[in-house]
């Protein structure tokens, strides 16, 4: 037997799924990034030439276009398209996960300190936050990476450096709104400590607008990272980055269009799965004001 | 009076801003890499060379000293010299920056100049095709990987249907000196040459479509939010039930306060406008400011770097302080409450 809470939490979910299946534009962005996930995640097992992610070369084979053999075509040196294509999108999404697990805690945190307590504390962070909003991200992570050498590593760090005030300025608002409602003052007459005030009655009204928040947020990472590597300042060859491959083609185009644009497609749709996605999360949480 | 103690406020908040700006610029630049010096003369070095960039440079001095140096620089403009090409970094982005400056600014008119209008129209159809359209545009827009857009951009309107130009801000064959004011489109028409404004517009469409399509995007988009935001207003509610038409309705009563976040959203696009303004540059081979910091990068060359960083900030912090200005002027609320807090 269930419990009338468990029952209750149980019809909840049904519903959830079910104004959410009713979204097709949600419904599309769900598909594409699961299916770039799934992708992202079998890619040694279902690619043809596994083997070409490296530095392969196969000159016989170079600039074919797209064929059976290789559905993409092929780039400068041979190596098969579609194989780099999969591998490219595990480096985005690898990118995406890393620089949001990273932003994401330190945002929401401050945004709950400086939205609860007020006083000096907001006023540090906040202002703290304003400044870092002033610097634009693409030319603060170029600069990042320009002073250490560019890598992975330092393309999710200097991106996540500035990732963060954005939560924070979502979770300040939403706790501010918040600090002054019954159960929260309820839980302060009753004695709740401060860090269960913070975690256990704000943070879970939070949630919902960061959970739009991250899936918008993923595919802005995703584009921010591929111009990064475009600009020849992330990912660095023979890893296969969707940015670096469509930068390496474009000297070969308009010929060998597929060498660029076939990987520019990919970064377009992964980012438009997630933008679908956070789309329809916003109308099913309504949550109006996320960006 | 309001007026200006609102002004005043955001003057010395953006002051501030920049002092924080150029905290994290020196902190990226001199306290991150190890040594300056060794990093823009490369491995194969001397000690004694680097030993003496650095004391041409003033690195070994204590830090608070050499951030002290770097900030009296910035009060009087200075950038300090290219640890290259040991030129004026001052020169060099003086000489660069109007370029950029003009496709940024073409780029923000025309978005806004279009961007307004599809909003409108979205939020006037509702739930009908315009506004689907706008919708649908707003998203395939915002996804699109800007290199992306103007690769496609070149190879369509320059290779396929062979109608624009495709590098450049005019014709190796068209010398024209842009000396007044640095915009070819004006210091054409100063000068009186047609033919040079024709092909600088030209020059300019497509790194402007690519620059700004995602920017359009939003602006129509917010734009039909909130319109749609303020319809439900009951002041709104009261002007239909005393059968104002729609039209005036929408031109005389609700235009003017749902400007607000367009505006708002144009002034924070600018952050990611000024960096695809990198990669925008580096396609079509644009002479700007953005070129010459991504080869300022790639040569490792540090105070050329902050300098470009620096005058991006001090470029996004400008306009926005013009926007919150122009967001008083259209919504007196603002700027009472603004003078007040």
């Amino acid at each position: 037997m269930r419990t009338d809470a468990e029952q209750h939490a149980l019809s909840n979910a049904w519903q959830n799924w079910f104004r959410f299946s009713r979204n097709p534009t949600a419904v599309i962005g769900a598909v594409i990034v699961v299916v770039c996930v799934l992708l992202a995640i079998l890619a040694p097992y279902i690619t043809p030439y596994p083997d070409h992610v490296g530095a392969v070369v196969d000159f016989r084979n170079r600039h074919q276009p797209p064929s059976a053999a290789h559905w993409f075509g092929t780039d400068n040196v041979g190596r098969d398209i579609f194989t780099r294509v999969i591998f490219g999108l595990r480096i985005s999404l690898i990118l995406a996960v890393v620089v949001l697990g990273v932003a994401i805690p330190i945002g929401v945190i401050l945004g709950l300190l400086a939205g609860y307590f007020g006083g000096w504390v907001e006023t540090v962070i906040m202002r703290i936050t304003d400044i870092a909003l002033a610097i634009p991200p693409l030319v603060m992570a170029l600069a990042v990476a320009a002073v250490l050498s560019p890598s992975l590593v330092n393309s999710m760090l200097a991106i996540a450096l500035l990732w963060w005030t954005w939560h924070t300025r979502l979770i300040y608002s939403i706790t501010r709104q918040l600090r002054t409602q019954e159960f929260v003052e309820a839980a302060e007459t009753l004695g709740a400590s401060r860090r269960h005030i913070l975690f256990r009655e704000i943070l879970p009204n939070c949630v919902s607008a960061i959970a739009v928040k991250t899936s918008l947020d993923a595919g802005f990472v995703i584009l921010i990272g591929a111009a990064l590597s475009f600009l020849g300042l992330g990912i660095q060859p023979p890893t296969p980055d969707l940015g670096t491959m469509v930068a390496q083609g474009a000297s070969f185009l308009p010929d060998y269009w597929w060498q660029s644009l076939l990987p520019g497609s990919a970064i377009l749709i992964l980012a438009l799965g997630f933008n679908l996605l956070g789309d329809g999360l916003r109308d099913l949480f309504d949550v109006e004001d996320v960006r | 009076m309001e007026f200006l103690v609102f002004l005043g406020r955001r003057v010395l908040w953006s002051l501030l801003v920049l002092f924080g700006l150029s905290v994290v610029i020196f902190t990226i630049a001199r306290v991150v890499p190890g040594d300056p010096a060794r990093m823009a003369l490369g491995p194969r070095a001397s000690a004694e060379q680097v030993q003496a960039l650095q004391e041409t440079l003033g690195l070994n001095r204590p830090l608070w000293e050499q951030y002290g140096l770097f900030l009296s620089g910035l009060a009087q403009g200075d950038l300090g010299r290219s640890l290259l090409t040991a030129q004026s970094v001052n020169v060099d982005i003086a000489r660069t920056f109007p370029a950029t400056f003009e496709l940024v600014l073409c780029t923000i008119v025309l978005a806004f100049v279009l961007g307004v209008p599809l909003g409108v129209a979205a939020a006037r159809w509702k739930d009908r095709w315009p506004d689907n359209l706008v919708r649908a545009l707003a998203i395939v827009s915002a996804v699109t990987p800007t290199f992306f857009l103007a690769l496609l951009l070149q190879i369509l309107a320059g290779y396929v249907l062979n109608i624009l130009p495709t590098t450049g801000r005019l014709p190796a064959s068209l010398p024209f000196q842009a000396d007044i004011t640095g915009l070819l489109l004006i210091d054409s028409l100063i000068r009186g040459r047609g033919d040079v404004f024709a092909e600088a517009v030209r020059h300019l469409l497509l790194p402007t479509i690519a620059l700004g399509a995602a920017t359009m995007g939003q602006i129509a988009r917010i734009t039909r939010a909130s319109l749609i935001d303020v319809s439900r207003q009951d002041y709104i509610e009261a002007a239909r039930a005393f059968g104002v038409p729609d039209r005036l309705r929408m031109f005389k009563y609700m235009l003017r306060p749902a400007f607000v976040p367009p505006l708002t959203i144009t002034g924070l696009e600018f952050a990611s406008l000024i960096g695809n303004a990198f990669v925008v540059e580096l396609i079509f081979s644009w002479p700007g400011m953005a070129s010459y910091g991504v080869r300022a990068i790639t040569q490792k060359d540090l105070n050329a770097i902050m300098g470009v960083v620096m005058v991006s900030g001090v470029f996004f912090v400008l306009v926005n302080l013009l926007i919150d200005v122009l967001v008083g002027v259209v919504d007196p609320r603002i700027r009472i409450r603004g003078a007040r807090a």
